[in-house]
């Protein structure tokens, strides 16, 4: 009878497989994954790799030396709220954190806005104590644009009704305050010293949301072109909720990540971090497969950093509050081994 | 997490290079290989040294760059933080923007 290993599903719950039962999973994760993607699936080495890394019985495991990433994190290292200093000099002194984040609970650029000067405070005292580079992050979040939380139309009341020109006038709308806002907010971080920008979960709501990100990216490059700019998505694929946004000629309702980081670089982006969702009801060794080979061919045209998401309910790691030690450090070697990428 | 991914693949940030290495991908858009080789060339050291908290303890120490700081380990007089990052962006050849909102604030 076959030995089983215990190993996690895509909830953090602990159970146990055998090797045949792993293999089985990551070879259907990684077709499924290119059927959806129009990707290659994955190399039968790569999927032996990807076995040996979860059939293990180790509690913890890691990269080979001189195979480390940069890691750049959305939210400070170590996520204490309301004490932003120590919690970065914490991630700086204590955890190693490559990329330093400050950020705030109100983690939208739309409440950012309304509390800056406060935010600037912070981040040039944060300036002065770290030594490791300090980005200001937050998310898009279009939807907070719409009624009742903002002045536009609520373009997910209108399409149910059929109103497909008045949704697309009402997120037109949202987007231009949007992009404003996204400016403001990163021309009076970088002004107060940060060393970047991240845009966190961008496509959330969205072609729309990716697309009025997009603009502030390119805004912000031209006008700061040392500053580091961050675009981390939100999903493997970016949602149609306009559907006949482009830029530059490229539509962006359907985007897969190989795409998705073309239209980032091409904006200015200077790190692009693909995120690939998790699958409760599957095993981690399915998500991760999954997720790899969905942003494998990123790293074919990538010109700039590639990281991707490896935090809770990305990547292969579990969506949980704590996310298994065991299962998110298999993740990350997964990711690291496989694709090559230049952080996660 | 954030832990368990330092110790699993994460640079080490100032105990190693890997903000140094960090600073080359967020200022120039450096990919990964090119950034580590860049880096080790400004410090004259291997492309291996740059992940390994032994080499770089002394390498930082030498150059000034700032380093971690506990209670058996403690460097007064020595470069870190603020002062660091001058000589960080110096190193590098990337202009730091707190360390130039620090000169004109200062009237240096």
């Amino acid at each position: 009878m076959e030995a089983k290993v215990p190993t996690r599903m895509g909830d953090g719950f602990m159970v146990e497989l055998t090797r045949s039962e792993l293999r089985a999973d990551i070879e259907t994760a990684t077709q499924e994954a290119a059927r959806k993607a129009k990707v290659p699936p994955l190399a039968p080495d790569e999927l032996d790799h990807l076995l040996d890394i979860y059939a293990s019985r180790a509690a913890f495991t890691a990269v080979d030396i001189g195979d480390q990433v940069v890691l750049s994190c959305d939210g400070g290292g170590s996520k204490m709220t309301g004490t932003d200093l120590l919690d970065l000099l914490e991630s700086e002194q204590r955890l190693g954190q490559d990329i330093l984040e400050l950020w705030h609970i109100e983690y939208s650029y739309k409440a950012i806005k309304t509390i800056l000067p406060f935010q600037q405070q912070v981040m040039q005292n944060v300036q002065l104590m770290c030594t490791a580079p300090v980005q200001y992050g937050a998310q898009p979040n279009l939807a907070f644009y719409s009624k009742p939380d903002g002045p536009a139309d609520n373009w997910f009341e209108l399409l149910p009704r059929g109103d497909i020109a008045g949704a697309r006038a009402a997120i037109d709308e949202a987007m231009d305050h949007a992009t404003k806002d996204f400016i403001y907010v990163g021309e009076g971080m970088l002004d107060a010293g940060a060393d970047g920008m991240d845009f966190d979960t961008t496509g959330g709501a969205g072609d729309a949301d990716f697309f009025s990100t997009l603009r502030a990216v390119r805004h912000l490059r031209g006008k700061y072109p040392d500053a580091g700019i961050e675009v981390g998505m939100a999903g493997e694929f970016v949602i149609g909720v306009h559907g006949e946004l482009e830029w530059e000629g490229r539509r962006l309702a359907g985007l897969w990540p190989r795409d998705q980081l073309e239209v980032c670089q091409d904006a200015g982006a200077t790190i692009f971090g693909p995120a690939v969702n998790i699958r409760t009801g599957k095993s981690c060794a399915w998500n991760a497969a999954y997720s790899i080979t969905v942003t494998k061919p990123c790293m074919d045209v990538a010109r700039i950093p590639v990281h991707p998401n490896v935090g809770e309910g990305v990547g292969g790691v579990p969506v949980n509050g704590y996310p298994p030690e065991d299962a998110a450090s298999r993740a990350a070697k997964a990711h690291v081994d496989i694709l090559r990428c230049d952080g996660l | 997490m954030d832990v368990t991914h330092a110790l699993a693949a994460g640079m080490g940030g100032m105990r190693t290079a890997g903000d140094l290495v960090a600073r080359m991908q967020m200022a120039r858009g450096m990919r990964l290989p090119d950034a580590k080789a860049y880096v080790a060339d400004k410090l004259g050291c291997t492309v291996r040294d740059l992940s390994d908290s032994y080499a770089m303890e002394q390498i930082r120490g030498e150059k000034g760059l700032g380093r971690i700081l506990d209670h058996s380990n403690l460097h007064p007089g020595e470069p870190n933080a603020m002062t660091a990052k001058f000589r960080i962006a110096e190193l590098l050849g990337v202009p730091i923007s707190s360390v130039e909102r620090f000169r004109e604030l200062a009237g240096l």
